[in-house]
């Protein structure tokens, strides 16, 4: 009787008859933190694998010789449709240039509590200087933390962004964080396949282009499509 | 006089005091913590049949996040709406809560019923049995209280003073009253086979498997009564009354903190009772199953009754939890043709065959019993027949006047 099916349907989620959870046990990065990192509790922390142009947090880059890529000229604060930068630009000192040009940005400060990480200050940006990280587990827990000021955005002499004490950083979440970002993504324009359109950053030097298309999708061995039964593609990360 | 537990026997000295006294505190700690308990229960079961892992952060396997849960309903805010009746929305949620509560004094909770025993242990010297109190009306008692708990649910939809509530609390009342009736039948021809109300004596009469009331009033009064049982519990399918997708949250509106607790506790403690009453009627309680002369559980000693007991009551609570997870919700009308058409004339019907095989087969044999059960077949066939050949005439005639009606 077609009434009682589900019952069949429910009772065999059960355990003894192979049913599976596919909840992910993720604590936060609370069991992480306090056990330091150890192996077993990082495996209950895991998280999904991110999309590589994922917006979070932002930084602001310099070139290979250690100048700020900001000129501030205050375009990004323009076009940002939650108001959150706040940028104040000041002449670049002769002998002590802070970024190569007239004028630096003295005072640059993003509030997370209005952002809405959708990068439109990374499109407007005419130097690179601000690009996103894919860190979006930042939480603080009082306004002064929200706002964060220049010297901790600017990435430090690495060339990677800094890690403040509420962060949860992860693996992969400071790898691209630079203008190859803004011109490969998928709205960038088509004709830089293959072509380098961006500045050399710190630490990195100028990137390689991206692979072409056809190259890319050969290549993923990262992302297995398979297809199961049901003629459903399942895709295993 | 006060020979309702022959604990009290002999007058009122300071032993059978504090042994009631100590009851007391027993049943309503166990009450508690199972109330607690089935919360977390149900949560763990139902998110199992849905593949995903349920509370596990509140102590070990999420076993605290009842008492998470309460311990947050108690420091929020308790809200009276402008408009609402003072008084009877604060007492609505004990009108609630209580009934479940009492239910538990008279249900046998344990003890020795095995080989015709009468269920009495001998605790500190005195005799008493392992239930708060055993009435002889003990079973009037359970379905008097679930009919208060009826008023709870009334009371706390109209004195909300707004319009979901309302229209919930009327449609939950109308529910449980309409099942209450297929519920009464169902007991009554537990009645029938038990010869008494009192709770203690109808476990004493199942003394074996074959005795069990299941069995001796044939399967179908067990089954109306659960079915009935799952719509005064408001449970699903049967929870329109509370169900967020067509009335917010149904009488339980308006009510924040504590008294939407005193709701949430009184739904889950009436589950346990009602499946404690189940038990009781129709397998038997704490009488154990036995193969041989041995009793299954037996290495537990005294405690044998109450595992009994226990493990029977599972099969109940999982069974409820199940159907949440399964079934669909029934609309309301779907529901109310249920009770009255279906549940009510089944049970009638049943009970009528089990007091004619009562009557005219008295000693079982099998040839008056068959005689009994084909006449009533035959009355059964004729009365069904009758009632639809009158439907058929009365709405051939409801049609001739509806198209004389059109056609002038």
């Amino acid at each position: 009787m077609g009434y009682l099916e589900g019952f069949g349907v429910t009772i065999r989620q059960h355990r003894l008859f192979g049913g599976q959870r596919v909840t992910t046990e993720y604590s936060g990065g609370r069991r992480a933190k306090k056990k330091g990192n150890d192996a077993r509790d990082v495996q209950h922390d895991e998280k999904l694998r991110r999309p590589e142009r994922l917006h979070g947090r932002h930084v602001l880059n310099r070139y290979e010789d250690g100048m700020e890529k900001c000129i501030g000229c205050e375009l990004c604060a323009g076009v940002c449709p939650a108001d959150c930068i706040h940028v104040r630009g000041a002449d670049n000192d002769p002998e002590n240039p802070t970024s190569p040009g007239e004028r630096f940005g003295f005072v640059y400060e993003i509030n997370y509590l209005r952002c809405i990480h959708c990068d439109m200050c990374v499109e407007a940006c005419p130097t690179e200087a601000i690009t996103e990280s894919k860190l979006f587990e930042f939480s603080f827990t009082n306004r002064k933390d929200a706002i964060y000021t220049k010297a901790e955005l600017v990435v430090d002499d690495d060339g990677k962004p800094q890690k403040l004490p509420w962060e949860d950083w992860r693996e992969g979440d400071d790898v691209l964080t630079s203008g190859w970002m803004r011109a490969t993504s998928p709205s960038g324009d088509a004709t830089f396949e293959g072509q380098v359109g961006w500045s050399g950053e710190l630490g990195y030097g100028v990137r390689a282009p991206e692979p072409e298309q056809a190259v890319r999708d050969a290549e993923s061995t990262t992302d297995q499509t398979t297809t199961d039964q049901k003629g459903v593609k399942v895709v295993k990360r | 006089m006060l020979a309702i537990d022959p604990l009290l026997e002999g007058g009122l000295l300071w032993t059978p005091i504090l042994l009631v006294l100590f009851k007391v505190v027993i049943v309503f700690v166990i009450g508690l913590i199972g109330t607690m308990f089935m919360v977390w229960y149900e949560r763990k079961v139902v998110s199992g049949m849905q593949n995903r892992v349920g509370p596990n952060k509140a102590g070990p396997f999420g076993l605290l996040q009842t008492l998470a849960d309460g311990m947050k309903l108690i420091f929020k805010e308790d809200l009276l709406p402008a408009r609402a009746d003072r008084i009877v929305f604060r007492i609505a949620p004990f009108l609630a809560f209580v009934p479940a509560f009492l239910v538990w004094s008279v249900i046998p909770l344990g003890g020795d019923f095995s080989d015709g025993k009468d269920g009495s242990v001998e605790w500190f010297g005195h005799v008493t049995l392992v239930q708060l109190a055993d009435p002889p009306m003990g079973i009037l008692v359970v379905l008097a209280l679930s009919s208060i708990a009826v008023y709870g649910i009334m009371l706390a939809g109209w004195s909300s003073g707004s319009k979901y509530p309302l229209l919930g609390s009327v449609r939950a009342s109308a529910q449980m009253i309409s099942y209450e009736a297929a519920l009464g039948l169902s007991v009554a021809a537990v009645l029938l086979t038990s010869g008494t109300l009192s709770t203690s004596g109808i476990v004493r009469a199942q003394n074996d498997l074959q005795d069990w009331n299941v069995v001796l009033t044939g399967i179908v009064p067990f089954v109306i009564f659960v079915i009935a049982a799952t719509a005064e519990l408001n449970r699903p399918p049967f929870d329109l009354v509370e169900a967020e997708q067509e009335l917010v949250g149904g009488f339980n509106t308006e009510y924040s903190a504590f008294s939407f607790a005193l709701f949430f506790l009184a739904e889950f403690m009436n589950v346990i009772t009602m499946s404690l009453v189940i038990v009781t009627l129709f397998l038997g309680g704490p009488q154990p199953v036995e193969i041989g002369d041995i009793n299954l559980l037996g290495f537990l000693g005294p405690l044998s009754g109450t595992a009994w007991l226990v493990l029977k009551l599972f099969a109940f609570l999982y069974m409820y939890v199940w159907f949440r997870a399964t079934l669909p919700r029934l609309r309301y009308d779907q529901l109310m043709d249920f009770g009255w058409k279906v549940l009510i004339p089944i049970s009638l019907g049943w009970f009528l065959l089990l007091a004619a095989l009562r009557e005219f087969s008295p000693d079982g044999d099998w040839q008056d019993s068959l005689r009994v059960v084909l006449i009533s077949f035959l009355v059964a066939v004729i009365c069904v027949g009758l009632f639809a050949a009158a439907l058929r005439v009365s709405r051939a005639n409801r049609d001739a006047a509806h198209r004389a009606g059109a056609a002038n």
